[in-house]
């Protein structure tokens, strides 16, 4: 796997050469940066998610792992490079791509029951201006019942665990039937047991021919839960199958050497008036 | 202070305005304002959840330059400068300028929402106030006259004619429309941003209704209400609504029955007492909902809540009580009486306050885990399982926290003391295997 730039608007033939960036792979990203404030943070990622296959995101603290899927799905601004799922823009198979955002990222005393919540991810199916039906209630319930929550289901959402609370996002994320799950550190701070119904969910997912890309932080289960990794500080250390990519030389230049460099011209840039994007 | 002569005729007035047999015109602000209410709930029940309700406040205060711009505007083409829509048209622009003023200023400064808030609401206000002295002067207006203009700041139903009350109801009716049409898509914009976008919903879309919601309640209510005032037709009835339910449905109900109460109740006090301005009535009687929904709603209130910690004191001090006893009965080898001096050096020790020890003795009773004896009280035998359960989950805690936490020995009673109360069957279980394992967890 090499780090190189692959600009999207280069000749056919040198991105034949390239065999990560195949038109079926779940999402591509091409030569991505990323700022925050005029201060980058990602800098030319260019990555390929294999199709069927579970991948873990890591990387130390301030490496730009949410940043990377949040730029991908369009939340937060690139400034420069070209995002695909399955070969096409976002927006073409939005229906396809299902998100769990961090759990700290939401109010959770907002009056709602976990069931309510499990609902939003029917919502396009719903449409706009109508009630949330019958089937899609059904539904919801039952992607309650594969995260072991059933018996929570009118429960609001401040009762619930800080586990229970991150297996309703997880449920939400089935109920919208995608074929990507793009997970931002679901095992941030939660129990035994629901650390094991989410890798039984991975696995099922698996199973079922979805891919999941998810943000993680506990480096000794990688090679156990998942079959891909990417190593990510402020650009793509390594990508590829666990085994190969999951190296003590990889995690070494992931999280051990300073990147003086890119933080420096990162602050450098922060600083000027550079227009990043 | 009223004369004992008139106070017969006021009350007969007020039962008149409450029955509805006061007039059409009376009728009308009343239903009008009934009918804010509600839409000022509903709507702030919005602005709540996406904590809109301070720039509420900022598009109230910006209206009142609006409304005198909509007037000199009018004057100028000719006209009297007393039409109603006129009026508010140039109220909900200038609230609308508001909201953009305050976005730009978080967008290209640093500071912060609430300065920013600060700084739109007093500029515009100053503004208002100024414009507002500026036509008292007949020669600035060309002769017409800007009376009632003042009314806007504190609100007046008395003054209100019933094509006014109707045109309120009428903004009230479309707001209360858009909410129970796009409730589903507002509310989880203001749950959860970025997952709505994922779904393909423009947030900034959703906000702008949001906003623009608020924006229609606020014009509407300017001539019942007052610009000061109106947000907390906007606050007030959500917050409330909140202290009684954590249902998102209930809440929006709730919320809009508590502004129509408040806005009819008000709006019926102003047209009694024509010095009373309805806003500060309004207000009032929010308030005092408020106050007592904070004192007497189940669960959030204050007395469930006060109610909930004396009945957790009592159940941990009877606890202490009985693995206590339970140890006391141990070390006596079975000797199941316990003397009251014995009960009396347990008060101390624990320091319970004199009203605790009947309540907490007299509960264990009650739950037949203890009886009284002639020399003092003994324990049941469910009451000798109970403290030996207790007992035993203490033991494993401390076994646990010495083991596992490396804390020192010295230092685990307080932590062992609290957590015994709440281990659940399953958490016994766990700290059971972990301790049965000899030390795996560690490794």
């Amino acid at each position: 796997m090499t780090t190189g730039v692959v600009h999207p608007g280069h000749l056919p033939e040198s991105l034949a050469g390239l065999p990560e960036h195949s038109p079926d792979s779940p999402l591509s990203i091409h030569a991505m940066t990323v700022a925050y404030q005029r201060k980058p943070v990602l800098w030319d990622v260019d990555y390929d998610a294999p199709a069927r296959s579970l991948v873990a995101i890591v990387g130390p603290n301030g490496a730009g792992k949410s940043t990377l899927i949040k730029a991908a799905l369009g939340l937060v601004p690139r400034a420069t490079g070209l995002v695909e799922f399955w070969g096409e823009p976002f927006k073409r198979v939005r229906d396809r791509v299902a998100y769990v955002p961090q759990r700290e990222s939401v109010d959770w005393t907002f009056p709602v029951s976990a069931l309510d919540v499990v609902c939003m991810g029917r919502y396009r199916r719903v449409g706009w201006c109508r009630p949330v039906g019958r089937a899609h209630r059904d539904a919801a319930m039952a992607c309650l019942e594969r995260v072991g929550l059933v018996d929570l289901a009118r429960r609001q959402i401040s009762q619930l665990s800080g586990g229970q609370q991150q297996r309703v996002f997880l449920a939400r994320a089935l109920a919208q039937e995608a074929d990507l799950y793009i997970m931002d550190e679901p095992f941030a701070g939660v129990d035994a047991a629901t650390e094991r119904a989410i890798v039984e969910l991975l696995a099922e997912l698996r199973d079922a021919g979805k891919t999941a890309l998810v943000v993680h932080h506990d480096l000794q289960t990688v090679p156990q839960y998942f079959d891909q990794a990417l190593l990510l500080n402020m650009r793509v250390v390594a990508a590829g199958a666990i085994d190969e990519v999951f190296t003590q030389h990889n995690l070494q230049k992931t999280y051990g050497g300073k990147l003086t460099l890119l933080s420096e011209a990162a602050e450098a840039i922060a600083r000027s008036d550079l227009r990043v994007r | 202070m009223s004369t004992t002569g008139s106070q017969p005729g006021l009350v007969r007035e007020a039962v008149e305005v409450l029955t509805f047999q006061a007039g059409y015109n009376t009728n009308a602000v009343l239903a009008g304002s009934a009918m804010l209410g509600l839409a000022a709930g509903v709507v702030g029940v919005l602005a709540l959840l996406r904590r809109r309700s301070l720039v509420a406040d900022a598009i109230g205060h910006a209206t009142l330059p609006g409304v005198v711009a909509a007037f000199l505007v009018a004057v100028a083409l000719g006209g009297t400068g007393r039409s109603l829509p006129v009026l508010l048209l140039g109220a909900a622009i200038n609230g609308m300028a508001a909201v953009g003023c305050i976005f730009a200023i978080l967008r290209y400064t640093r500071l912060r929402e609430d300065a920013a808030i600060g700084i739109v609401l007093g500029v515009f206000f100053g503004v208002g106030v100024v414009m507002l002295s500026y036509v008292q002067d007949p020669a600035n207006t060309g002769g017409a006259s800007p009376a009632g203009l003042h009314h806007f700041i504190y609100g007046q139903t008395a003054a209100m004619r019933a094509g006014d009350a109707m045109f309120m109801a009428v903004l009230a009716v479309v707001a209360v429309a858009v909410v129970l049409t796009l409730f589903k898509e507002l509310a989880l914009g203001a749950f959860n941003a970025d997952f709505a976008r994922v779904l393909g919903y423009h947030v900034g879309v959703l906000d702008a209704i949001v906003l623009g919601l608020i924006v229609l309640v606020t014009v509407a209510g300017l001539q019942a209400v007052g610009l000061i005032l109106v947000v907390a037709l906007l606050v007030i009835p959500p917050v409330t609504a909140r202290l009684w339910t954590d249902r998102l449905v209930p809440l929006v109900f709730i919320a809009g029955v508590v502004g129509l109460c408040t806005g009819f109740v008000g709006a019926a006090v102003s047209a009694v007492l024509p010095r009373t301005p309805a806003g500060s009535v309004i207000v009032l009687c929010g308030g005092a909902v408020f106050v007592l929904s904070l004192l007497v709603a189940p669960r959030h209130g204050a007395i469930a809540t006060a109610g909930r910690r004396i009945a957790q004191r009592l159940r941990i001090a009877g606890d202490h009580f009985l693995e206590a006893a339970y140890e006391h009965r141990v070390s006596r080898r079975g000797e199941t009486a316990i003397p009251q001096r014995t009960v009396d050096a347990m008060q101390r020790l624990w320091g319970w306050p004199v009203w605790m020890r009947p309540l907490v003795l007299g509960g264990l009773q009650r739950r037949g885990l203890m009886r009284r004896t002639e020399a003092g009280f003994e324990l049941t035998e469910p009451g000798i399982a109970s403290g030996a359960r207790i007992a035993r989950n203490h033991r494993l805690w401390e076994q646990y926290l010495l083991r596992y936490a490396d804390i020192a020995p010295g230092h685990v009673d307080w932590s062992t003391d609290m957590v015994e109360h709440v281990l659940s069957p399953e958490l016994v279980a766990e700290l059971e295997a972990a301790l049965a394992d000899g030390g795996s967890e560690n490794t």
